[in-house]
């Protein structure tokens, strides 16, 4: 490997130089945006250095949301952390239920029921498709297109409804837990499911007329942070915002978890990974999302969906450690849980895909472009700041 | 996956693996050995995908376990490479030149549990808490409850009031009032009759 700007000292890759400048010089200005600012995603400050309106230098500042997930959950029984692991994600709560749930069966053994496997799969596609639908209104309003931020809302709300329906609460669910899931579909599930993914089709539709083939997006957007596809290993940069890079690494596909080897799907994969590439992207996973639930709804067996267990006030988990992953809205997110045979988790590490997107990839890519687009080049990477917090 | 292992154990000086599943194993290797073993899985045996570095206390016997989770891609196995370093000297060699993600993992490790990674850009500007002067967090020895009792509660004029018991006097102050005398009169038996605000502490 040779170092960044001829620097013999291999210890020197580009992304270990920082850029250099002179704050006295006057041609400089050091500016805030964040922790609160719209053009921010969730909680975090960007402390940026511009020269005119163009970014020469940005550090991001996290803590904000910091509320030790990881610490709490070494102090509580095993069932206790479940309230706890669905506040890492705002907008996807179901991946950390779903992951915490995973690597504790794993740990102790538990298998869970066929149908288990399907519903817990269905509510993680509409838990993508939730979150996707945000992430995308969010972009068009970063760029001023409130209107489609307003539509997509309404339709995460049309699923949110259902997650209502099936669990009684909107945002954070608790409805995965170990043994399978709290209980079954509820009567008629199906149709009301069917209704949303309509509307959700025909929100894409709406969307790829007004923000997709709109020449002021298409302008601003196309060649706007650009990841290329050499820095997706070295940034450990996961999800759409990979694919669109031309990667082709899919949780879902490459490492099979509940039923995705039995659904009929193709990994979506772009050519170039910018603001506009990755959305497009992201739209076309959405419209996956939903052949998948249908998918779904109609193989869906019969059965029981919870094993019994016993009382998990009263569980010992054996010692060991394991890692488990699964491919969230924004790609590989993944629990690492280490148990010491005691009832409560000795350590559990959240891998989120904001990780490295909103810290080392975002620092990196947010130089050179104006301060008026870096709410949208956030937005494309669809950070969150508490899965970085833990 | 046997052969990585294999070669793991015996040029690296790796202990005996531990299989989770076919495609996850752990193995530990000495803190010498550490990066040079990690570099030659990244470039030699196709992982080339940094999932994460974590870090597990294991205050029982004195040391920080770091774990260096690695994903090869192609054949889709995962390897952690653990490495145990002295909880007293917590310092390691620094991998910020292997991945562009790691400097923020390191800077993390340092401000959560305290060990020190030389050389790394930042490492020690802090990441998520400013101004903390106590032990580092995420250790084992951090006593979350006793820091938030200490911080937080013993605060001057802050009293707690049961919710129900508030609410019952606030919306049936009358019925409450009974409800006090009876509880005051079948106490008053067991020489109990002057601890009548017990439930309201």
């Amino acid at each position: 490997m040779i170092g960044a700007n001829g620097h013999k000292d291999p210890r020197h890759p580009f992304w270990a130089e920082r850029p250099r400048y002179d704050l006295e010089s006057e041609k400089y200005l050091k500016i805030w945006q964040g922790p609160q600012h719209p053009g921010v995603t969730g909680n975090m400050a960007l402390e940026l250095v511009v020269e005119g309106d163009i970014v020469v230098d940005c550090r991001v500042h996290v803590g904000y949301l910091h509320r030790g997930f990881e610490k709490l959950m070494e102090r509580r029984k095993y069932i206790n952390c479940f309230p706890i692991v669905c506040r890492i994600c705002v907008p996807e709560p179901d991946y950390n239920e779903y992951l915490f749930a995973a690597a504790t069966e794993e740990l102790a053994g538990i298998e869970i029921p066929e149908r288990a496997k399907w519903i817990r799969a269905i509510t993680l596609e509409l838990a993508r498709i939730a979150s996707l639908t945000m992430g995308l209104g969010g972009q068009a309003g970063a760029f001023g297109l409130g209107t489609i931020g307003q539509w997509c809302l309404v339709h995460r709300d049309y699923v949110l409804d259902l997650f209502e329906e099936l669990s009684g609460h909107r945002i954070y669910h608790m409805y995965i837990l170990p043994g399978g899931v709290r209980h079954d579909l509820t009567p008629g599930f199906a149709e009301r499911t069917e209704a949303v993914l309509r509307k959700v089709e025909k929100l894409m539709d709406d969307v790829q007329k007004v923000l997709f083939d709109n020449a002021v997006i298409k302008a601003r957007t196309n060649g706007l942070g650009v990841i290329p596809y050499d820095w997706i290993d070295p940034f450990g940069i996961v999800g759409t915002n990979a694919r669109g890079a031309g990667g082709t690494r899919d949780v879902r596909r490459d490492y099979p978890y509940l039923v995705y080897d039995r659904l009929d799907f193709d990994v979506i994969t772009g050519d170039r990974s910018d603001v506009y590439g990755r959305s497009l992207l992201r739209r076309a996973e959405i419209l996956m999302a939903c052949g998948l639930v249908r998918q779904m709804l109609r193989g869906m067996p019969a059965g029981p969906v919870r094993t019994k267990l016993p009382n998990p006030l009263h569980w010992r988990i054996p010692a060991g450690e394991t890692y488990v992953r699964a491919e969230s809205g924004r790609g590989e997110m993944g629990y690492l849980m280490v148990s010491d045979g005691s009832g409560y988790p000795r350590r559990v590490h959240v891998r989120g895909p904001s990780y490295t997107h909103a810290m080392a990839l975002f620092e990196e890519l947010v130089r050179g472009v104006s301060i008026a687009d870096i709410g949208g080049l956030m937005a494309s990477l669809q950070t969150c700041p508490p899965e970085i917090e833990r | 996956m046997e052969e990585t292992l294999k070669i793991l154990k015996e040029r690296f000086e790796g202990k005996e693996p531990r299989e989770r599943r076919p495609d996850l194993s752990f193995i530990s290797v000495p803190r010498e050995r550490a990066v040079e073993a990690v570099m030659w899985m990244r470039d030699h045996r196709g992982f080339t995908h940094l999932v994460m570095i974590s870090c597990v206390d294991r205050i029982e016997d004195g040391v920080f376990e770091l774990v260096y989770l690695l994903n090869d891609p192609v054949d889709r196995i995962d390897v952690g490479i653990c490495v145990d370093i002295d909880r007293g000297a917590a310092v390691m060699e620094s991998m910020h030149h292997l991945w562009a993600g790691v400097r923020v993992y390191q800077r993390e490790l340092r401000e959560m549990f305290g060990i020190d990674f030389p050389g790394s850009p930042g490492v020690k500007e802090p990441m998520i808490l400013e101004g903390w002067d106590d032990i580092p967090p995420m250790r084992r020895d951090f006593d979350t409850l006793e820091y938030a009792e200490r911080t937080y509660y013993p605060r001057e004029g802050r009293s707690t009031r049961d919710p129900s018991a508030e609410m019952e006097e606030r919306s049936y102050p009358l019925e409450a009032d009974v409800k006090r005398g009876i509880r005051k009169l079948a106490r008053s038996g067991y020489g109990d009759v002057d601890d009548d605000n017990k439930d309201n502490r």
